[in-house]
């Protein structure tokens, strides 16, 4: 493991020279220019500073040596999901942030953090400012399970247990109570399995990573020894993919617990699926099966066709104290299986209950046309419907699924619609448009000062410096406050 | 300058923890030929030809004549142009792609922790590559457009009986839209 770290780590830098030399490359072909106060070419914003927003940025950049791109992002960080979703036990999947690093550095872009848009500026004044405007602000919301009980102290949305651990300052006061023996996990999709897994793992193999230093000391003394990772429909509908699930059956001191009666006709089924389906679920019969070490003091299943109807809480009614599940019978088959009701009823115990059923976009400005049944922007291939020059990438335009790639491929795209347009004279590329310079004047006459990438390297440099004190690749500053201080220092 | 002391750091960092045979084929310097053959401490071949060491393979550290080692490849773009590549045999065709300004992006920096830099690879030379590690497999199981002869461009090492091979771009645009709502991982 330490090896691969050290190959890792002597990629990394590799990779980042060689990415520098590649930068270098496309400034000298512009002649190397500082500063664009002069510059009468496309002016493009981008709301969002996580991986749709970067990708989208790279390709506008690439594609017109005459683009300027400007990234604003509400948190004085950037990077998104890649700093606050990916686990901390996958520290090569962020990786990526290089690549985003290089973006971020190049001379026609420009990153302004610390700006609320639809608070501290409206899109109609970035419409104004710039000549397209791209959203890819992603989905900071969570789906609703719509059971009652679903307040209560012990529930959480995963996407809040993931940001707690992840250092998401909104949630650093979230402290789960890990004292019960029993989590149940609402989703089987790979949030739910990260979730499982940082519950299950061993502490010593935390402690190297970037967890936050309170979700790790939270975790070391916590009492959760059983996770189950419920879903409605069956192992062939499974959302997971097979790396996570790799993960799970490897964990060291874990034993894996699921239902034979779950799996009846899977085996059959298993000669006529596409190959990753099929090593997926050759996976979980073989993790079925075989369980594990029957000494293990931790444990883990899937616990298939069931719904949750209820949280059930203790006598003073103050705690989730168990969940209330509908078992379910399929109808039809492969991924449009649907869950239909049998009326029969089980209770589980536990004191640990977390809803990952998905991620959900919210509306960020009256101005933008929203689609509330599926919270996504409404879109033609990344157009904005009915709205010349507003463009969105990402969750925010596709919904809330998919890894890095996806996005990247998604975010591609969208550059590639904005670039023709511009090409096809869609866009009115004769005005001049001001771009950050009057965005950044509008926001200091309201207050609002903003965070650029040298300050952001502030606050990355500073998170290292803690790290290496803990023994760890950085520890995350969880206070905007702080933040926003060490940034302007 | 900053590079080449990084890169003395990377490397002398790497020989601190695990004894391996240098690695040419990974090093910058080497790969903007400015490579002088002095590294620190390795018991690095005296002569200061530049010699390619397998990056996955082990042994045989004695430098073959250079034409026999030359790999020709050709990538095919998502636009579908031809970009045909001069190599080396032991470089690795996601930082081949890069040299040559292919648009082959590596998300996660060559880990085996995505399914950025997946490629298409001419049949005949599929069947000559090394069967891919399960963690490879994992991966691509992810990527879009799967097909049989899909692999991670990262996880290439050209030998001389590649010659000849072309990797394409898969083109990931439309079908995205076609197939409708499918449940994608995440």
């Amino acid at each position: 493991m330490k090896m691969m770290r050290m190959i890792n780590l002597v990629r990394g830098s590799v990779m980042k020279i060689h990415g520098l030399s590649r930068a270098s490359r496309c400034l000298a072909a512009e002649g190397g220019v500082r500063g664009l106060s002069s510059s009468s070419g496309p002016r493009v914003c981008i709301v969002g500073g996580g991986p749709a927003g970067f990708y989208t940025a790279q390709q506008l950049l690439k594609a017109r040596q005459d683009a300027a791109v400007d990234v604003y992002e509400r948190l004085p960080v950037p990077f998104g999901l890649v700093r606050f979703g990916v686990a901390p036990d996958h520290p090569e999947v962020k990786n990526v942030i290089n690549t985003f690093t290089q973006t971020a550095q190049h001379e026609r872009c420009s990153f302004h953090g610390n700006v609320n848009v639809g608070k501290d500026v409206t899109i109609d004044e970035l419409r104004q400012a710039y000549h397209a405007v791209v959203l890819s602000y992603g989905a900071e919301g969570n789906r609703s399970m719509g059971i009652s009980g679903e307040d209560l102290p012990g529930v959480f949305s995963a996407k809040d247990f993931v940001g707690w651990y992840n250092g998401l300052p909104s949630n650093k006061e979230l402290r789960p109570d890990l004292s019960c023996e029993t989590a149940v996990i609402l989703g089987q999709g790979n949030v739910a399995l990260d979730v499982a897994r940082i519950l299950l793992a061993p502490v010593e193999m935390l402690k190297e990573t970037d967890i936050t230093q309170n979700a790790l000391e939270a975790l070391a003394g916590s009492k959760v020894r059983r996770v189950l990772i419920v879903g409605r429909r069956g192992p062939l509908q499974i959302a997971c993919t097979i790396k996570e699930l790799r993960e799970m059956v490897n964990l060291p001191n874990t034993r894996a617990d699921m239902l034979p009666a779950d799996f009846e006709g899977i085996a059959e089924a298993l000669k006529d699926l596409p190959r990753p389906r099929k090593r997926l679920t050759e996976l979980m019969m073989k993790a079925a099966k075989e369980g594990g070490d029957d000494k293990a003091e931790k444990c883990w299943g899937f616990r298939f066709f069931r719904s949750p109807v209820e949280v059930i809480a203790g006598a003073d009614g103050k705690r989730a104290t168990g969940i209330r599940l509908a078992l379910n019978k399929l109808e039809g088959s492969g991924e449009s299986a649907r869950a239909e009701v049998t009326g029969q009823l089980e209770d589980v115990d536990c004191g640990l209950i977390i809803s990952s059923i998905g991620y959900k976009s919210i509306p960020i400005d009256p101005a933008v046309p929203f689609d509330p049944r599926r919270a996504i922007v409404p879109n033609e291939m990344g157009r904005v419907q009915d709205t010349a020059g507003l463009y969105c990438s990402g969750w925010v335009k596709r919904g809330p699924t998919g890894v890095i790639a996806t996005t990247m491929n998604d975010s591609f795209d969208t550059a590639r619609v904005l670039i023709q347009d511009m090409e096809a004279g869609k866009l009115d590329l004769s005005v001049n448009k001001p771009g950050a310079q009057a965005i950044t004047a509008l926001l200091q006459t309201r207050g609002v000062r903003t965070v650029l990438f040298s300050h952001w390297e502030k606050i990355n440099a500073e998170e290292e410096k803690r790290g290496k004190f803990l023994g760890k690749p950085r520890e995350k500053l969880l206070d905007v406050d702080e933040m926003l201080k060490i940034a302007w220092s | 300058m900053a590079a080449s002391a990084a890169v003395r750091s990377a490397v002398s960092l790497t020989q601190r923890f695990v004894r391996v045979s240098p690695d040419c084929s990974i090093c910058p310097l080497y790969r903007l030929n400015a490579c002088t053959g002095a590294t620190d401490g390795f018991t690095a071949p005296s002569r200061r030809l530049r010699t390619s060491i397998g990056v996955w393979q082990s042994g045989d550290s004695s430098s073959p004549e250079e034409e026999e080692r030359v790999v020709n490849v050709v990538y095919i773009d998502r636009c579908g142009q031809r970009i045909p590549v001069q190599a080396r045999a032991g470089e690795n065709a996601l930082h081949l792609a890069h040299k040559h300004g292919v648009d082959l992006e590596g998300a996660c920096e060559a880990s085996l922790a995505c399914s950025t830099c997946h490629v298409y690879v001419s049949s005949e030379h599929y069947e000559k590559l090394p069967e891919p590690e399960e963690r490879e497999d994992d991966m691509l199981d992810m990527a879009p457009m799967l097909q049989e002869n899909s692999r991670l461009g990262c996880q290439i090492v050209l030998t001389p009986e590649l010659d000849g091979m072309e990797l394409t771009l898969p083109k990931v645009t439309r079908n995205f839209y076609v197939d409708g709502h499918v449940p994608k991982p995440h």
